[in-house]
């Protein structure tokens, strides 16, 4: 059934990675196959970090199949030649995990050519890029995945995040949530529901040149998002014709770099319950998650059906 | 469906009226017989004590332990229990088949006082999805906001909520009374079948769609009709009704309850005319 929350404080930054993680650990009842987190933290916005997997965690409970570390340390070798080639210049670089790494890199050229060729390296993925935004995501619970990456030390203004039970993909990274909004900047979607349009929406946007790197439906909002702004749509826009253009059930946050919002559809099938004060915003598929984070007696409430809000920092 | 048929040896209830019928061949269904009466008990039911009061602190408790304790205390016989830092939690205070005043300081999370008979119930702020699903007897009085499937299949008893609610209140009601003091989500009554909603302020999309039966009456904007569901004529027989039910839920005691809209099934999605009274009610 999956559970995704979200948050965001206005005007004020806080250890938003400590707080995520403890909304998503109370959600972990509703599935705990992989766990992702969009942390939106505080940078002096000079350069890109690119958050990459060069292969998949095969531990117990994963759906991929098993490769040899040396084949990670290949294709890493392939990418740092074509960010040369693309003429970006990495400042730092981090290998977290033998599959999981994350640059900081000066890049100011055409992201979607950049991304194009540094997925062209066979299970290379780039799980985001921007100037505030890092995804991080990866196998078991919220807690397992904080603790794997050292996240409750992140201070940031906003984050959204996902607990998820497989039912339409397999147990890997790349069917996991939140999806980065290919080819923009600090762009990141959570969604809990089924999307019965899935393909024919994919036929379409892969014609106009759009990027899918899994068969999660979850996948489609971000690139369905991404092509609505591309053409010129705002956030709130594409999302508000969002309600429209997918079928099935759904509630979804999608986040920018200085904005979160969140949709729900017209069926008001899924859950959300939102607590909304003028510091701070946070919302979960359920109350409990607001509460690790809020245990006092607080005003929460089920946004309606076919409702969309979008909240800046 | 058994056969039905008028039987030559009636039994107690029947002569007393309690049924005007004999289902034979193969059911499942037991008929109360007066003579039994001392032995018919709820498993789970105690005497309680209205005047014997007491509270418990669930912070660190999860719902197992919360209800539990709660049946615990029930067991010896306090009337009156006051749930501490509910946080949320899911599944708080469901199947007490007892009589009992129970107040919960602060909200619940999904599921909250399910499966209930009896017990009158004050929640001092919000509840999530399901509240009080299934509900045979009693009053649950919520002060805040309440989440979709808000009285989903009660049976009976009075279900207030004086914030708004999310979607598909009252779906699969089979009776009882829900009574909201806000507004309403989509799909408001949605395959009802029996009982009464009452909703003061505006109600979403597909109201009533695909009820059986039932009423509702609505004092704000209407977003649709779903399928077959029809205006029908607000009488006065309603009206006093209206203001009676409100003053005894304290809510709404001067809301203008004669530009209410009435809402009821058309009838007209089902083959409702072509079956017998009976098998209305088997069906039903």
């Amino acid at each position: 059934m999956c559970g995704i929350a979200g948050l965001i404080h206005r005007g004020n930054t806080s250890n938003v990675g400590f707080e995520l993680q403890g909304m998503l650990q109370a959600l972990k009842h509703r599935g705990e196959d992989s766990t992702g987190y969009a942390l939106y933290g505080k940078t002096d916005g000079q350069n890109f970090i690119m958050r990459f997997k060069v292969g998949e965690n095969v531990a117990e409970g994963s759906s991929s199949v098993k490769e040899d570390v040396s084949v990670y340390d290949e294709r890493k070798k392939i990418v740092d030649t074509y960010l040369s080639e693309l003429g970006a210049k990495v400042i730092k670089e981090d290998r977290i995990l033998p599959y999981s790494l994350r640059y900081e890199i000066q890049y100011d050229k055409d992201l979607m050519e950049f991304s194009q060729k540094i997925e062209s390296v066979e299970g290379v993925e780039i799980l985001s890029m921007g100037k505030s935004l890092e995804v991080i995501k990866d196998l078991g619970n919220a807690e397992v995945v904080c603790n794997r990456y050292n996240l409750d030390k992140v201070v940031g203004t906003h984050a959204i995040g996902h607990a998820r039970m497989a039912t339409e993909s397999g147990v890997d990274i790349k069917s996991a949530h939140p999806f980065w909004g290919y080819p923009f900047s600090d762009v990141s979607v959570v969604h809990n529901g089924q999307l019965t349009n899935y393909w024919n929406n994919r036929r379409v946007l892969e014609n106009k040149g759009m990027r899918f790197m899994s068969e999660c439906d979850s996948e489609l909002i971000a690139v369905y998002l991404a092509e609505k702004m591309r053409n010129g749509a705002t956030l709130e826009e594409g999302m508000k014709e969002s309600l429209v253009g997918l079928d099935g059930v759904f509630t979804y946050f999608v986040a920018t770099k200085d904005s979160l919002g969140m949709a729900k559809d017209t069926m008001a099938a899924k859950p959300l319950v939102l607590y909304e004060s003028d510091d701070l915003v946070a919302m979960g598929s359920e109350e409990i998650a607001i509460r690790s984070i809020l245990p006092q007696e607080i005003e929460t409430y089920d946004p309606f059906d076919g409702e969309v809000k979008v909240w800046q920092i | 469906m058994a056969n039905l048929k008028t039987s030559e040896k009636k039994s107690k209830a029947q002569s007393m009226g309690l049924h005007t019928e004999v289902l034979t061949g193969k059911t499942q269904q037991k008929f109360f017989n007066p003579d039994e009466a001392e032995n018919f008990y709820y498993f789970g039911t105690y005497d309680v004590d209205f005047n014997k009061r007491t509270e418990i602190d669930v912070k660190n408790m999860d719902c197992r332990e919360a209800n539990k304790k709660i049946d615990e205390l029930m067991k010896d016989g306090y009337g009156t229990i006051v749930i501490k830092n509910p946080q949320g939690k899911h599944s708080l205070g469901v199947g007490i088949l007892n009589k009992l005043n129970l107040i919960f300081e602060g909200s619940l999370g999904y599921f909250g006082c399910g499966s209930m008979d009896g017990p009158i119930v004050r929640i001092n702020g919000r509840v999530g999805w399901s509240c009080a699903e299934n509900m045979m007897a009693g009053k649950v009085v919520i002060e805040k906001n309440a989440g979709s499937c808000f009285g989903a299949a009660i049976r009976g008893g009075d279900l207030i909520c004086k914030g708004s609610v999310g979607a598909r209140t009252g779906i699969d009601q089979k009776g009882g009374t829900i009574i909201i003091g806000g507004d309403a989500g989509a799909f408001t009554g949605f395959m009802m079948q029996r009982g009464r909603i009452i909703i003061l302020g505006d109600v979403g999309i597909n109201l009533g769609d695909s009820m059986y039966d039932g009423t509702i009456f609505v004092g704000g904007k209407i977003g649709s009709f779903g399928s077959d569901a029809v205006e029908a004529e607000l009488t006065d027989s309603d009206q006093d009704w209206l203001k009676r039910k409100l003053k005894v839920a304290e809510i709404g005691e001067n809301f203008d309850v004669s530009k209410m809209t009435k809402v009821v099934a058309g009838k007209k999605l089902w083959n409702y005319d072509a079956l017998e009274p009976t098998e209305k009610k088997g069906a039903i």
